[in-house]
């Protein structure tokens, strides 16, 4: 599943570590959603989606 | 810079003081468990209540430990949950299939020597050892 954690995340400015601390998650998870090598579950993309104020299809995609 | 959180660091504090709880429940179940393993030759000289009283406060560790250890599980996030359970998952099958193939060979006397529980605990702390080094490298 693609993603666009790090372009959101770099025109936000953010950090791993700020984005992993708002979503309650570990850097490592953050990194690994970015580049792709895990999948977050529904929750997670929720509050991903939440945390970006962006709808879940904004951010993933098949 | 407008930062995604107003909690900065709760989280990760949180974790943190999960891991110190577990990782001193993991002291005091070791060290009861040496108590109650060479108090007998050591200390008391297999008096019968302290025998049973060193048990028992090993075994009250133990189950603190099982507790700390839940809590501390609930606490990580779902990736980091997902590497623990595939750890422990084949730390589990490895004890199992080497434990009981360990104790056949022993039936069928192809080996000289007793098993011991240490050599199980041993293979299942390494195999759980593995699981956690090749989750996280996956992941990295």
């Amino acid at each position: 599943m693609k993603n666009r954690l790090k372009i959101l995340r770099a025109e936000r400015d953010w950090t791993q570590a700020q984005l992993a601390e708002a979503l309650e998650v570990s850097r490592q998870t953050v990194n690994a959603i970015e580049t792709g090598k895990f999948d977050p579950s529904l929750p997670l993309a929720f509050k991903v989606a939440r945390v970006f104020e962006l709808s879940i299809e904004e951010i993933f995609q098949d | 810079m407008n930062t995604p959180t107003n909690e900065t660091g709760k989280w990760t504090s949180r974790l943190k003081q999960n891991t110190l709880r577990l990782g001193y429940w993991t002291a005091a179940w070791v060290v009861s468990m040496a108590l109650a393993a060479f108090g007998p030759t050591f200390i008391w000289q297999s008096d019968t209540l302290p025998n049973l009283l060193a048990i028992l406060v090993n075994l009250g560790f133990g189950i603190g430990w099982i507790i700390a250890n839940k809590h501390n599980l609930r606490g990580l996030d779902e990736m980091q949950q997902k590497i623990q359970l595939e750890a422990t998952a084949l730390s589990l099958s490895v004890g199992v299939v080497a434990g009981l193939s360990y104790e056949l060979l022993e039936d069928a006397h192809l080996i000289g020597f007793q098993p011991e529980i240490s050599h199980l605990v041993l293979l299942m702390s390494l195999s759980y050892a593995f699981g956690l080094f090749t989750g996280n490298r996956r992941y990295r």
